[in-house]
């Protein structure tokens, strides 16, 4: 279960948001602008809040008042970016184990290759991350956060730099992540379409707050306030 | 017109042997000083820029004076490295590497500093998520993304080292054999009659050097930027 309890100023946006969530995949939905990325970046570590608490099953990863806060590399939670962020001087092959590398995790081919399988990039291992498609990037990424072996997924506007057919050549792989494994995972985007085929737990932010919290008929709702 | 007699081979060989050395010693305190820069927000860090850009505009004179002051035989910080290390610089080959090094740290500092912050520092939190440490992260995705940059400073540095000239004289004089480098020898020769052949020789051998450290460092450069754009 992750609990989220943060308050952070930045500039004049103040941040304040409490969720919890033992859902299977919980978004974070809402317009630019209402806080999702710096609440992921929260979780991932690579943000400090100015106050609050942020714990993860049994471990607390945040916590103000305990004076808590572990480094964002010893936290073993992946992180899927909206661009990517492949490392461009490594290869793919080079980029999906570097988190095992890094992390002191024993090779694993058997796990590799159920990877590999999942998302469909077994031939793109010899490639360098700069002649890889959008949708390969994208689903590279993907592999090299889940080879890390986390306790959670943040995955940030996965697709938002894909055109439309790009988008619809992932979600699927994304629907079979979350069936067939049982990794925790928070979802960001400010598009209902993409998050009805995954979320499970659907969280409203707006304006560095919560606004509701329920299935995924909120996004109905965000479907009609939009029309 | 090349017949080099053996007192120019020991000032080409001694120039090489300088630079190399100088540049060699600069480089790691080069990436630390130009990473410092680039990425930390400390006190004095105005007064270290200034400190290492000094070499720069200043009179090299005024440098190899200082030098001369400080590191000389009897100098605090020259006496104290000579009784507890050995190490002597004054009239040594190692003096004029010391001069050279530190009269090229500037144009080392400025290449490594720009190609540190032109790196995308989201990589770097990338690599964090993936559970490398700070040091990790370092060399494992900045200081790789930096070679380009490095190379060249590595090459300026080597230039700067093999040219160096008014520092060195002063701090370390010309000292055939010992401190005579190219540049120190050119200048010799074309202050005695009959000198001119042996200067232009060792003109060319100066032209030639410098080019080739371009010609190569241009090829390391390129073969890194490709390896960063896809193939």
């Amino acid at each position: 279960m992750l609990v989220v309890d943060i308050e952070k100023r930045l500039g004049d946006f103040e941040i304040k948001i409490a969720f919890e969530s033992r859902g299977n995949v919980t978004a974070l939905f809402g317009n630019s602008g209402s806080g999702k990325t710096s609440t992921v970046n929260m979780i991932a570590g690579l943000v400090a809040p100015d106050r609050g608490r942020i714990a993860l099953d049994d471990s607390v990863l945040f916590d103000s008042t305990a004076r808590v806060d572990l480094p964002a590399h010893r936290r073993h939670i992946g992180y899927v970016f909206q661009e990517g962020r492949l490392f461009p001087h490594l290869s793919v092959a080079a980029n999906l184990d570097y988190g095992r590398r890094m992390s002191g995790l024993p090779r694993d081919d058997v796990e590799s290759r159920r990877v590999f399988d999942l998302l469909d990039i077994g031939h793109l291992l010899d490639r360098r991350p700069g002649k890889l498609s959008g949708g390969e990037r994208q689903r590279v990424a993907v592999g090299r956060a889940l080879l890390m072996r986390p306790r959670l997924l943040l995955l940030d506007e996965p697709l938002a730099s894909l055109d439309l057919a790009r988008k619809r050549e992932i979600m699927p792989y994304l629907v079979r992540l979350r069936d067939e494994t049982r990794l925790p995972m928070v979802y960001v985007s400010h598009h209902p379409g993409e998050l009805r085929s995954i979320a499970t737990t659907v969280i409203q932010l707006d304006g560095g707050r919560v606004g509701e919290i329920g299935g995924i008929e909120l996004l109905d709702r965000a479907d009609r306030d939009t029309l | 017109m090349f017949d080099f007699t053996p007192e120019e081979w020991v000032a080409i060989a001694l120039s090489i042997q300088i630079a190399l050395v100088a540049t060699a010693i600069a480089l790691p305190l080069g990436i630390a000083v130009a990473w410092l820069l680039a990425r930390k927000d400390f006190w004095g860090k105005s007064l270290l820029d200034g400190l290492v850009h000094l070499p720069l505009v200043l009179p090299p004179v005024v440098t190899g004076y200082l030098l001369l002051i400080w590191f000389g035989r009897n100098g605090p910080i020259g006496a104290l490295l000579a009784d507890h290390l050995g190490l002597v610089f004054s009239f040594r080959w190692t003096g004029a590497a010391l001069a050279c090094g530190v009269m090229a740290f500037p144009l080392l500092v400025r290449a490594i500093r720009l190609s540190f912050e032109a790196i995308d520092r989201r990589l770097e939190d990338a690599a964090a998520t993936l559970g490398a440490n700070p040091l990790r992260s370092f060399f494992t995705v900045t200081l790789p993304l930096a070679l380009p940059g490095i190379i060249a400073g590595m090459v300026l540095c080597f230039a700067k080292a093999l040219g160096e000239f008014g520092a060195t004289i002063t701090f370390v004089s010309n000292i055939p054999g010992e401190t005579q480098t190219i540049s120190a020898a050119i200048y010799t020769l074309t202050q005695v009659p009959g000198g001119d052949a042996a200067a232009m020789r060792l003109v060319v051998v100066a032209i030639a050097i410098s080019l080739a450290a371009l010609i190569v460092s241009e090829w390391f450069a390129r073969r890194a930027g490709r390896r960063y754009h896809g193939d």
